[in-house]
C-alpha cells in the first residue's frame, strides 16, 4: 500500500463491507449474477455440508474447562445459525478428557432443533450405550492412519481399535443409528511423520466397509497441504466415493483453506471446521487447530456454493464461547468485523 | 517436526494441474509490511532486517518508499536505508516512487528498479494519494519515462483489486482498465492486490480472467492480504490460473489500516509451506525466513502473524 492518512472513520465498516457488497448470495453491482456462473471455479459442488465440531473438537482442546449450562447454551445458539450438523461431545472416560466429564448433561440439556444432527463421539461399547441412554441418535467413531498416535492416543493398535468400532458400529446399525468414522493423522503425525496415502486409504476402507455412512479424513496436526491433500484423496477415492467423505482439517500451519479449497475441487462436500476456532493443538504449545467455521463460510460464500449457514449468527455464537473460554477468537473474519 | 517443514520429495504426476514450476516470491515486509506496524523501527534495525533476508534466497525484497516523512513517518529514512543496505548480487531491491521527486531521490540513494501505486478505485486513489486515477497515472507516466530512460524497471500496483474500502465491490473491468494504463506505459510487471483481503477463489478468479485478456499471466503478480484468512486458498486460485509471482511478507507484517486488529500481509513463512507443500520450486530457505521473521517481530514487538512460525517455535 501507498500513503496511509488517518482516513479511517471515512470507510465503509466490515460489518457493512460483508453484508451489502462481498457477502455471496446478497450480490451488489452485477458483480456476483447469474451470468458469471460460467466461471465459477471448475469442479465445485453446488452444496457444502459443514458439520460444527467446536463444542467437541474445539472445547476438548481447550484449557478452560466450560461448565455444562455454557456448553448448552453454545450449542443452542450453534443450532439457530443454519448449521445441519453439530457434533455435541464425547462419551469418554472423564479420566482422559476432564472437559467432555459433562457429556450426559449437555446431550440431555441441548434443545435438538429440527432439521439440526447431534452426533456424538463414542470410543466403545461402554460410551456408545451412555450416549444412547443420552438421547444420541447418532454416533462417530475415532481411527489413526498412524500406529503409534493410535497407541498413544486410545491405547491400542490400529487393529485393535478397529474391532472395538466394529462392535460399536454393529450395536448401532442394529438400532439405526448411523456411524461416521474419523481417520487422524491423514496428512501427518506427530509422532511417525509422513503418512503414507495407502494407509490412510487402508484405514479408511476399513471404517467404510464396516458400516460407516461417512468418513472424516482429519489433518490431525495441520501438516498437510495442497500436494498432499490431493494424494491422500487420489487414494482414497479409488475405495471411497467423494460423497461418503469428508475433510477435517487443522489449521496450525495456516494451510487449512487452501487445503479444503483443494478437497471442494476433487469433488468433498463435507467439511468440519470449528467455531472461532476453537482447540488448539496439542502437539505445538500455542498453536492453532481447527479451522474457523466464519473463515470457512467466508470462503464458500465467496465461492457461491450453497452452505445454508448464517455468517453471522455463527460470528455471535463465536463471541460467545470465546468471552467463555476467556480467549480471543482463531477466526480472521471475525477478527476483522468486530474490529472497526 | 523439521522433516514435514523441509517438504517431501513429491512424485510429479500427481503435481495439481496447471501449476507453474517456479514461484518468485516478491518479499514486501520491509516498505509493506513496516509500513503499517505503529512502532517506528531504527534505521539500523531495518538495514540488518533487509540483510537477514538477502541471504535468505529471496530473489526481490521491497526495500522503501521514497514518499513524503509527513504521510509515512516509518519511511523517513529511506535514503539512509537504501544506502547502508548490503546489496547481495542476485537480488534486486525495488522501492516505492510516487512521484518524479521521490523517484530522483530514489536513484541518487542507489535504487535500479522502482515500483507505482495505482488504484483501482477512484475513493481510494483520491483518499490515499490524494487525486483521481487519472491524475494518478499522469504522475507515473513522468516516473516511468524517466525510469525507462536510465534502464530502470517499473513494476505497477493496482490496489484495491479485489474490493475496496471505501466503494465496496470493485470491477473486474475497473481493475483490468488501471492494469492495462501500467502496462502500456512500461511497467514490466503488475501486482494486483487484494489490499483489505477480502477476496476469495471466487472473486480472484473473476478478475484474473478479465485482467488476463489483456494482460500476460508472465507480467502479472498477486498481492493478497490476509485479513479474512483468506490469502493462500486465493494465490492457490492464481497459480492454477498460470500466475507466479506471489508478494507476501515476512511474519505477516503490517496490519490492516481499515480494520484496527486485523492481520494484514500473507506471511511469507506460510506462503512458503505451502508452495514447499506442492513441490514448486522458490529458491528461499524457510528456516532462515523464520530467523528474519523471528528477528524483526522482537525488534517491531509484537509476536508473528505466521502460523508456521508460531507452531514451529512452540514446541
Amino acid at each position: 500500500m501507498g500513503n496511509v492518512p488517518s482516513a479511517v472513520k471515512h470507510c465503509l465498516s466490515y460489518q457493512q463491507l460483508l453484508r451489502e457488497h462481498l457477502w455471496i448470495g446478497d450480490s451488489v453491482a452485477g458483480a456476483l449474477d447469474p451470468a458469471q456462473e460460467t466461471s465459477q471455479l471448475s469442479g465445485l459442488p453446488e452444496y457444502v455440508k459443514i458439520v460444527e465440531v467446536g463444542p467437541r473438537d474445539g472445547l476438548q482442546n481447550e484449557k478452560v474447562i466450560v461448565p455444562t449450562d455454557i456448553k448448552i447454551e453454545f450449542i443452542n445458539q450453534l443450532s439457530q445459525t443454519g448449521l445441519s450438523v453439530i457434533e455435541v461431545t464425547s462419551f469418554v472416560s472423564s479420566r482422559w478428557v476432564p472437559q467432555m466429564a459433562d457429556h450426559s448433561e449437555v446431550m440431555k440439556g441441548i434443545h435438538q432443533y429440527p432439521g439440526v444432527r447431534y452426533p456424538v463421539l463414542t470410543p466403545n461399547l461402554q460410551g456408545f450405550h451412555r450416549a444412547v441412554a443420552a438421547g444420541a441418535t447418532e454416533i462417530s467413531v475415532f481411527g489413526a492412519a498412524s500406529e503409534s498416535f493410535s497407541k498413544k492416543n486410545i491405547n491400542c493398535s490400529i487393529e485393535e481399535s478397529m474391532q472395538k468400532f466394529e462392535e460399536v458400529v454393529k450395536s448401532a446399525r442394529h438400532m439405526n443409528i448411523p456411524v461416521r468414522g474419523y481417520v487422524s493423522c491423514a496428512l501427518g503425525c506427530p509422532y511417525e511423520g509422513t503418512i503414507t496415502p495407502q494407509k490412510v486409504t487402508e484405514v479408511s476402507k476399513r471404517l467404510y466397509g464396516m458400516g460407516c455412512y461417512e468418513i472424516s479424513l482429519g489433518d490431525t496436526i495441520g501438516v498437510g497441504t495442497p500436494g498432499s491433500m490431493k494424494r491422500m484423496l487420489e487414494s482414497v477415492m479409488k475405495e471411497i466415493p467423494p460423497s461418503a467423505l469428508a475433510v477435517h482439517c487443522h489449521d496450525t500451519y495456516g494451510q487449512a483453506l487452501a487445503n479444503i479449497l483443494t478437497a471442494l475441487q476433487m469433488g468433498i462436500n463435507v467439511v468440519d471446521s470449528a467455531v472461532s476456532g476453537l482447540g488448539g493443538c496439542p502437539y505445538a504449545k500455542g498453536a492453532s487447530g481447527n479451522v474457523a467455521t466464519e473463515d470457512l463460510i467466508y470462503m464458500l460464500n465467496g465461492l457461491g456454493l450453497n452452505t445454508g449457514v448464517n455468517l453471522y449468527k455463527v460470528m455471535e455464537a463465536g463471541d460467545f464461547i470465546c468471552k467463555a473460554v476467556n480467549k480471543t477468537t482463531n477466526s480472521k473474519v471475525a477478527q476483522a468485523s468486530f474490529s472497526t
